[in-house]
């Protein structure tokens, strides 16, 4: 008798709570709502306040969360940022968290809410995830920079952009120069991240346009997509796999730095060096040996040093009130160069730089 | 009786290889490309470093315990390795493999001793351990190891075309390594000691098995195969990559030895039965890799065959009881 009381009592209780957290939601996607409409007004509030009160280079802290700890693309960004920011007067840190999960980053950007950092720049993991609580920061007068990466689809969630480069005249450059060592005829598939990833999936798009738009790819042909979800064991696999079904592929093209290793890999160890061309986006360092014995003709990539050092300096610049990031703007950086701003608020900090069996020794990154 | 165990126990193995054979099959029926040895050797390239890590997470479990750190040891000796490699580039290729069997050996032993001078479940301490060994690697440097610093002698260890019989000497430095482990625990006191205390740890006790001492040795040994492991891993990739390398990999080995019949509750295991585990996975991601099923398939894949190896597993035992009480 008693058990059934306490039964009823608990299931009482239950029963209320899940009453009241449904109200509670409610209650939160309201106040998003709010927020959101309210966000657009304070936009404009903080603009004019960083006008009312600049800030001197010294006072201003600049973060950058990274994607991920100790990928080796990552670390000329990193240094680039710190020496700009630093040469500019200003505090420089950065973190980063172990995995690349969407929302992995979350926790980081609220610790730099909570220690009132006056940028926050960052290599966002998820165009959608992070949406929120760059809200929250921007609320709370942080100015928030994409960096390397967008979020696309979302660009008036955050200040601006800082690319390293234009991505579509990477891949159309990165494209003709894959077709030529193909001799323009034959078979490619393409090794990409994981399904979804933006930047991968613009530069396949760049590659169907450009086949549909120009004779000269007419010989190609575009058979499959493999996806190595930018892990190094599966994206060997892939690729060797694929060697393997299309006895007669003639190229892989990899937009991806894990990718267009493993891609070169599985090459060697087929012994197809020389028939299978491999091209893509990777860093010289690690693609210095293929590109040496002839696996990779060539390889392509951006000069991320300068897209730190642009987004150091730009960042210092905003925070102090010295520059305005508006669509169409002409910001000068100095030792940096010149840079516009386009509809979105996105720079590209310089041109798509090319690697060869000549220059691979050239680059330290 | 003991005919009747062991009746069953080849049972489970055979239906891991008649799995094999049938995935195996029906891959072969929807792309016909998949009957080769390229392909063959593609299904063997994907288990040296699975298999061998596998070996020290089957001796874990049979004695009663699960190890999560292996993978990031793999990862801290595979880059000490690389690290070596990179501060001197004559370093003989031996010298490398012995320097990360023995910091496998070393970071093994720490979570031995913390297990066993403390009595805390290994699962807790080797997640706590996991963390420390990848945080280390961060604290030395955490740069990746590119590879034009790994010697091509270590590459061509993992490449079919360079070995004489047309396996790759990483799969059979792997099948080695199961060779002398089987040998080990059936022929050696030490090893039948393992499957001792993982019976029944007190009875062993009161036949003056030190629990500690032989757990203390399990730990040890499966930190320095995953040392070893790390080796081959990077001769597979070609480069070190410390965050990613490893990663989730004591899961797969978790899931190899598993199906491969090990008793999650001790004291039952064996080296054949996790070498088909592995081959099994390594079919099954080649399947998947060729026919082009995505790869979001392949972790629900694993999934379900693990979960129903484990319902195999209680079904035998089960039986095994209802014919013990007869």
């Amino acid at each position: 008798m008693k058990k059934k009381a306490l039964s009823v009592v608990l299931g009482i209780c239950l029963l209320g709570t899940a009453l009241v957290t449904g109200c509670e939601k409610k209650g939160v996607e309201q106040s998003a709502k709010s927020d959101s409409s309210k966000q657009e007004e304070t936009q404009g509030s903080t603009d004019d306040k960083e006008k009312g009160s600049a800030k001197s280079a010294s006072d201003v802290t600049v973060r950058y969360i990274c994607l991920t700890k100790g990928i080796p693309y990552f670390d000329p960004i990193i240094d680039g940022m710190k020496e700009s920011v630093e040469k500019a007067g200003a505090t420089f840190q950065d973190t980063a968290p172990d995995t690349s999960d969407a929302t992995a980053q979350i926790p980081l950007i609220e610790a730099a809410i909570q220690d009132k950092v006056d940028v926050i720049c960052i290599s966002p993991s998820d165009p959608d995830a992070l949406c929120a609580t760059f809200d929250k920061a921007r609320d709370a007068g942080i100015m928030v920079l994409c960096v390397n990466d967008d979020i696309t689809g979302n660009e008036d969630r955050r200040d601006g952009a800082v690319m390293s480069t234009d991505y579509d005249k990477l891949g159309k450059e990165n494209f003709e120069a894959f077709a030529e060592s193909m001799n323009y005829e034959g078979k490619f598939v393409a090794l990409s991240s994981k399904t979804g990833t933006p930047f991968q999936e613009n530069q396949m798009q760049i590659y169907r346009d450009m086949m549909a738009e120009d004779e000269k790819y007419a010989k190609m042909e575009f058979v499959d997509v493999l996806y190595g979800d930018d892990e190094a064991t599966k994206s060997l696999t892939e690729a060797e796999a694929a060697i393997q079904k299309y006895p007669d592929l003639k190229g892989i093209i990899s937009p991806t730095s894990v990718g267009i290793v493993a891609a070169a890999q599985a090459v060697e160890n087929a012994g197809m060096t020389g028939k299978i061309m491999v091209s893509g986006t990777g860093t010289p360092s690690q693609c210095k040996t293929y590109l040496e014995n002839g696996t990779m003709p060539n390889a392509y990539l951006w000069d991320t040093g300068l897209c730190g050092n642009v987004a150091g300096t730009l960042a210092v610049k905003l925070a102090t009130g010295e520059a305005t990031l508006e669509p169409g703007a002409e910001i000068d950086l100095g030792e940096y160069g010149k840079v516009t701003a386009d509809d979105d608020c996105l720079v590209p900090a310089g041109d798509p730089l090319k690697f060869t069996k000549d220059n691979a020794g050239d680059y330290d990154f | 009786m003991k005919s009747r165990k062991l009746n069953l126990s080849s049972f489970r193995e055979l239906g891991v290889i008649a799995m094999i054979v049938i995935i195996y099959i029906v891959v072969c029926i929807i792309e016909p490309r998949f009957f080769s040895t390229t392909s063959l050797v593609n299904i063997l390239l994907f288990f040296p470093f699975l298999l061998i890590v596998s070996l020290g997470e089957m001796i874990e479990i049979v004695s009663r315990n699960v190890d999560m750190s292996l993978g990031a040891i793999l990862a801290c000796s595979g880059y000490a390795a690389g690290l070596l490699f990179k501060t001197n580039s004559d370093i003989p290729i031996a010298a490398a493999f012995i320097v990360a069997i023995a910091l496998g050996c070393v970071l093994g032993l720490i979570n031995g001793f913390i297990v066993t001078r403390f009595q805390i479940p290994s699962v807790i301490v080797t997640l706590g351990t996991m963390n420390i060994y990848r945080g280390v690697i961060f604290i030395l440097g955490g740069k990746q190891i590119d590879n034009s610093v790994i010697p091509q002698s270590l590459m061509a260890l993992s490449q079919p075309k360079e070995s004489i019989i047309g396996i790759p000497y990483s799969v059979l430095i792997a099948l080695l390594a199961a060779v002398l482990l089987a040998v080990f625990l059936k022929y050696f006191r030490a090893g039948r000691e393992i499957y001792e205390i993982g019976c029944n740890p007190a009875a062993a006790s009161l036949r003056g098995i030190s629990n500690n001492r032989v757990q203390m040795f399990v730990f040890t040994l499966a930190g320095g195969l995953s040392g070893l492991a790390g080796m081959v891993f990077i001769s597979r990739i070609g480069y070190m990559d410390p965050g990613a390398a490893g990663r989730g990999l004591e899961f797969t080995a978790i899931a190899a030895v598993v199906i491969g019949g090990t008793s999650m509750n001790g004291g039952v295991g064996k080296v054949t039965g996790t070498v088909l585990g592995c081959l099994l996975l390594g079919v099954i991601q080649n399947a998947i890799s060729i026919t082009g099923i995505s790869g979001y398939w392949q972790e629900a894949i694993y999934g379900i065959i693990i979960v129903v190896s484990v319902i195999i597993d209680n079904l035998i035992k089960n039986r095994l009881a209802v014919s013990e009480a007869r």
